[in-house]
């Protein structure tokens, strides 16, 4: 088995018996970087000194026995919105196209303390904004397993370099599904937890009271171990939650015997491609078969989620991306006279179609006249699917579903209409707008050999049982 | 098109994004929005009348501390990004004559 063919937990195993050491590690993943990238480009910086020489640090703190974690040598990929202490943090934005943030993100800290090590930072939609990573300033990222093929988005980047097998695992960030999508596109694993699990310090913000944190890895273990690495109560993010229970690994358990499962109906209907509902309908029936109760219901609303989602994401972003005015850091226009000019050119110099889209939008939704009738409308709706979501949990632990109405689209065919490419959300803001964990995880392939991947929805701080179902599932091999 | 755009709008909300947009930015800026304005319409669908609006899903207080400087001085640092720097400070275009 050569080393890149490992799981992240794996990976660490050998590194703990010494029968590869943090350096070796580093050095095949930023091998593999360098025959991948040419056609996948996942990165949009690779810090090759900085890996080999924080590799070099950790396998001296390993062998002084500082160090024991899982994941301690583990080379980790970091998703290009999240801050980053001295190395080049742009979220795939012209805006940002210089910026070196003077700290690092909580997570990424976290991450750091478990003893990963960090190779580079990944593409990704501009600020957040797309579901297929070609919005980003510095070129597409191709889907490893087809590069015809679009990596989803906006976390494209993360979840290509995992498939791709440049790097171990990675960190995403989920505003409307940018961990899920991608993941099931490429074909890998990742979770979106609940709302404040994962400190917000340092994510460069796109919608704040939707975005989390979250792992991508190539399997359900790797994504508890990291998930457990990565969470944190934090006093520098007022929405930072204190959890007692962050023993996620203690949840990989191949036992759903009793566990009662929903399926929404709202979730099989009109505009889900057929090859991706038989694949979730026999992951369904792959766990029936290992004890739990399924069912469909109906969960209501479903419809509603989209429009809700991108007034108030929209809303949070034209103030969130106020602060890019060419003062502080960034793109500065070369040409202006006056402040308010020097603003506007830097401004719209800096930023690309769909973020000004979005930004036009939100300050449209809340201007004086149409806050009420858009921006409280949407924060409404927002408070009925959290009770129809509430309502579920009453009846299951978990809610299974698709996690996109399709497989990777083909590079190219998404950007021209943006409304049709918002509705390919419809089965993960919900997730979004009520706060609550979800999680996708591989259940197979369309006839042309693209990854469909299975969403399994949790109540706030039940991530335990949905990397329970998720690791049972896998456990079966029916995912492959 | 049930949502019309009209220019001023366009130029208004332009104003509030500060945001310069060409002729076609704009032309097509009109065109997005009236769109998904039809869109978010649907949600008109919906009685939210006993809904209060959620914007934050636990329902949370502000979160206090002291005010206790526990960071180090990062303003050499934090200036290093600014495209304009002067005398520790960052320049700006004169904004008072």
């Amino acid at each position: 088995m050569s080393i890149l063919n490992m799981t992240a937990l794996e990976l660490g195993r050998k590194i703990k018996s010494g029968d590869i050491t943090a350096p070796e590690a580093a050095r095949a993943v930023l091998e593999q970087i360098k025959t991948q990238e040419p056609v996948i480009h996942a990165y949009v910086t690779v810090d090759q000194e900085g890996a080999l020489e924080r590799a070099a640090g950790v396998q001296e703190k390993i062998r002084r026995g500082e160090l024991t974690g899982p994941l301690a040598g583990v080379p980790v990929a970091v998703k290009d919105n999240l801050c980053t202490k001295g190395l080049l943090t742009t979220c795939s934005s012209n805006i940002l196209y210089n910026f070196v943030p003077a700290y690092t993100a909580q997570a990424v800290l976290n991450l750091e303390d478990a003893g990963a090590v960090v190779v580079g930072k990944t593409n990704m939609d501009e600020f957040a904004m797309g579901s297929t990573t070609e919005t980003s300033a510095f070129g597409v990222t191709r889907n490893p397993r087809n590069p015809d093929h679009v990596p989803g988005g906006s976390s494209g980047g993360s979840c290509a370099a995992v498939a791709a097998e440049e790097c171990f695992c990675a960190l995403g960030s989920d505003t409307g599904g940018s961990i899920r999508q991608p993941g099931s596109y490429c074909g890998v694993t990742g979770i979106k937890p609940t709302y404040g699990t994962v400190s917000r310090y340092g994510l460069i913000a796109y919608g704040s009271s939707l975005d989390q944190v979250g792992p991508i890895a190539k399997d359900v273990s790797d994504c508890a171990a990291l998930l457990e690495a990565i969470a944190s109560y934090d006093r520098k993010d007022s929405t930072s939650i204190p959890r007692k229970d962050l023993d996620f690994t203690g949840a990989l358990v191949d036992d759903v015997r009793g566990m009662k499962i929903g399926i929404p109906r709202d979730y099989l209907g009109e505009g889900l491609d057929d090859e991706v509902r038989a694949a979730v309908l026999k992951a369904a029936q792959v766990l029936k078969d290992r004890g739990a109760v399924v069912e469909e219901f109906d969960l209501s609303l479903a419809e509603y989620a989209i429009p809700a989602y991108y007034v108030i994401a929209s809303a949070e972003a034209s103030s969130n991306l106020s602060r890019f005015d060419g003062v502080k850091y960034g793109l500065r226009a070369e040409e202006y006279e006056g402040l308010h000019q020097m603003y506007k050119k830097s401004r719209s110099q800096g930023f690309g179609p769909e973020v000004k889209r979005r930004i036009m939008l939100g300050s449209f939704v809340l201007s004086s006249g149409y806050y009420d009738a858009y921006y409280l409308k949407a924060l409404r709706t927002k408070a009925l699917i959290k009770k129809a979501f509430d309502k579920a949990f009453a009846d299951y632990d978990v809610i299974l579903g698709p996690v996109a109405p399709t497989t990777a689209p083909k590079l190219g065919e998404s950007l021209q209409d943006p409304l049709k490419m918002y509705l390919g959300d419809i089965y993960t803001v919900s997730v979004n707008l009520a706060g609550i964990p979800a999680m996708t995880v591989p259940c197979g392939q369309d006839s042309k050999g693209l990854p469909i991947g299975l969403q399994l929805m949790g109540d706030c701080f039940q991530e335990k049982k949905i990397i329970r179902a998720a690791y049972t599932f896998e456990q079966t091999g029916e995912g492959r | 098109m049930a949502n019309i755009i009209t220019d001023e709008t366009i130029d208004y909300v332009g104003i509030l994004a500060k945001l310069e947009l060409s002729r076609e930015e704009k032309e097509a800026a009109k065109k997005d929005m009236g769109r998904m304005l039809d869109y978010i319409d649907k949600l008109n669908e919906l009685d939210t009348a006993q809904a209060e609006p959620m914007s934050h899903i636990f329902s949370m207080n502000n979160v206090f501390r002291e005010d206790v400087v526990t960071n180090g001085d990062d303003r050499d640092r934090i200036l290093q990004n600014a495209p304009e720097q002067k005398e520790g400070a960052f320049k700006v275009p004169r904004t008072v004559e």
